[in-house]
């Protein structure tokens, strides 16, 4: 497992705590956002990445994880919390333990419209499914924002949230 | 190919039968509605996992377990619109080529549980066809017995993912009900196979 310093960026220290809570199986759907999250996970040789064609994949994934007694967690952006709904009454109704982690589109300084009608509804879309959600909004808060969601979800067989905000991960560039 | 009505067709309480007849250490997903109820009129086990909704996911818990659990083979047994819903997870089943997952789905090319509607199998879309561009390069199309028992001889055997698209009559024999709490589903699965 590569050691990430004190000093590193938030996206590096982010990955300490999914090993430390031995997160097993990773399911995602590609964000910039999660890029280097993606390559420290893919590049693990004790988690299973697993690319999805779509994010409530992840959700009936993490549930079969579970049952074959591994920990997972996914990564998505915002806009793919809309897909996850349904899927997560199958979370819900049988207490599958399951952490997202979600970088934020459609909030801060978004140049893109379309992003605003799923990124300003991700928070309560999640709440309505009874997901309990965290936000990260300072860098010096990830990590540790990270580890609490997890111990929550696996010492309480519930689905936790953790929402990177557009302004933590900077507004994506249009014209460069 | 798409599923004619001229083609031969199996009694889909027959082909479970053949499918869990020597289970061994078999691991069994099942998918919402009618798959549930063929897997419970076998036996009800706690080696089974019921889905009662999350429709469109049982070939993805598949996945998950038998990632998770390499040392045991894991059977999904779902049907045409479950998979349907779910196009998308034989795309990802592709890529990650588990060797010891295989996927059933019984296809009467019917809603059976809404009412018998016709599903896209029904007319355009060859399941098998789709599995194999998804890049799962052990399909089977299977209409007798026969080939059922020797897929599951494949099964145990786990050595490359394997799919099959069963072709079963749309009829709806007698409902058997498995338990639906989710919870005792779960635990009793886990503490079956020894990780609770």
């Amino acid at each position: 497992m590569p050691e990430p310093s004190v000093s590193a960026d938030w996206r590096d220290r982010i990955f300490a705590p999914l090993k430390a809570a031995d997160i097993r199986q990773v399911g995602y759907v590609p964000d910039a956002g999660h890029s280097r999250l993606i390559e420290l996970c893919r590049a693990d040789p004790g988690i299973r990445a697993v690319s999805l064609t779509t994010e409530e994949e992840g959700i009936a994934l993490a549930a079969g994880a579970w049952l074959g007694g591994q920990r997972s967690a996914l990564l998505m952006q915002s806009s793919g919390v809309g897909n996850c709904i349904n899927m997560l009454s199958l979370a819900k109704a049988c207490r599958f333990p399951l952490t997202m982690l979600v970088t934020m589109r459609g909030e801060w300084a978004e140049f893109n419209p379309w992003q605003v009608a799923m990124g300003s509804k991700t928070q309560a879309a999640l709440e309505l499914m009874d997901v309990l959600v965290y936000r990260v909004e300072q860098e010096a808060d990830a990590a540790e924002t990270v580890a609490a969601a997890l111990d929550i979800a696996f010492n309480g067989s519930l689905v936790t949230a953790v929402l990177l905000s557009q302004r933590l991960i900077g507004a994506k560039r249009w014209v460069k | 190919m798409s599923a004619g009505s001229n083609q031969p067709r199996l009694d889909r309480r027959a082909a479970i039968k053949v499918l869990l007849a020597e289970r061994g250490d078999l691991l069994v997903v099942t998918g919402l509605g009618s798959t549930t109820y063929d897997a419970a009129s076998v036996a009800d086990d706690e080696r089974n996992f019921y889905l009662w909704g999350a429709m469109g996911g049982a070939a993805m818990v598949g996945l998950g377990l038998a990632i998770a659990r390499p040392d045991r083979p894991v059977l999904v047994v779902t049907g045409d619109g479950d998979t349907l819903m779910g196009l998308g997870a034989l795309a990802t089943v592709g890529v990650q080529s588990p060797p010891n997952l295989a996927i059933v789905v019984f296809d009467n090319g019917r809603y059976a549980e809404t009412g018998m509607q016709p599903s896209h199998t029904d007319s355009a879309v060859d399941l098998v066809g789709v599995a194999r561009s998804c890049g799962i390069d052990a399909v089977f199309d299977i209409v007798d017995e026969a080939g059922l028992a020797e897929f599951a001889r494949r099964v145990q055997a786990k050595e490359r993912t394997l799919f099959a698209r069963v072709a079963i009559h749309a009829d709806e024999p007698p409902r058997v009900l498995p338990p639906r709490d989710g919870v005792l589903l779960k635990n009793r699965f886990r503490r079956a196979i020894g990780v609770e």
